[in-house]
């Protein structure tokens, strides 16, 4: 504790290294790490959207690169984070807005919801895409 | 012995401590992701079922009015949302000036430019169509 501390009757918060696991704790590092990535994965969607208006054979390029194996498996955790952010996002907006589920344990049991439901979301979107038939061509 | 010591009267006044500002970002962060709750579900439902299969489906289902103007208000609402957020992480964990200043410079080249040219390419194919 430096001396520009002392006298000061405010309280500290805790250092990162001695703060316990618990599940609030873990939705709000990761509400921020989906985020990122997010923002990572946006690039993606931007080549994608882009690369129709260059034309048929700019488009097939990139959906050949999102449809490999490395690319499925990135779009898969894209799915995760978009799910799990959004889930966790309208978590966000019920505290700023009606302020509810500050309590402890409401608290911690959304975050388990939010990552139950980020994992059947994506595991649902994917069974879409691959088992119900779509357009062709 | 308060730290407004050395703070004006008006300054204690108005209360708006050293940054002077930051309620604007917190609710732009929020009334972006108020929209983003509506279209980003439209969005990801509507690519899994009708974006499959090739480039004629995906201008097939670009090239609708209700979808095109979907993905503009998508596109402007996760920009927006997105460079908001990443400003605060970068003003969280990089500390150095130039670095700081630059990141954030780069952060708004980045969000503005993606929105442009998807919102270009979305027009581009719509009124192609």
């Amino acid at each position: 504790m430096s001396a520009a501390h002392q006298g000061d009757p405010r309280p500290l918060s805790p250092h990162l290294q001695i703060w316990k696991f618990h599940a609030t704790m873990v939705a709000s590092i990761m509400h921020r790490a989906t985020g990122v990535g997010l923002y990572v994965g946006s690039f993606v969607l931007a080549a994608w959207i882009i690369s129709a208006a260059m034309g048929r054979s700019a488009y097939d390029f990139v959906f050949a690169a999102m449809m490999s194996i490395p690319g499925q498996i990135l779009l898969f955790l894209w799915t995760l984070a978009v799910t799990f952010h959004f889930a966790n996002g309208i978590r966000h907006l019920m505290w700023d807005g009606p302020r509810a589920g500050f309590s402890p344990k409401t608290a911690s049991a959304i975050s388990v919801f939010n990552f139950a439901f980020s994992l059947l979301a994506s595991a649902g979107l994917w069974a879409i895409a691959y088992f119900v038939k779509g357009g062709q061509s | 012995m308060s730290a407004s010591r050395y703070r004006t009267p008006l300054a204690n006044a108005r209360g708006l401590g050293s940054a002077k500002e930051g309620t604007g970002h917190f609710i732009k962060q929020r009334v972006s992701a108020l929209a983003l709750v509506v279209l980003v579900p439209w969005f990801v439902i509507s690519a899994v079922l009708s974006v499959r299969g090739g480039y004629a489906n995906a201008i097939d289902w670009m090239s609708q009015p209700l979808n095109a103007i979907g993905l503009l208000f998508l596109s402007g609402a996760a920009f927006f949302h997105m460079r908001l957020g990443l400003q605060v992480v970068i003003e969280d964990y990089i500390h150095k000036t130039g670095m700081k200043q630059s990141l954030l410079i780069l952060n708004s080249f980045v969000a503005i430019g993606l929105f442009a040219a998807i919102a270009m390419a979305v027009m581009k194919i719509w009124i192609g169509a």
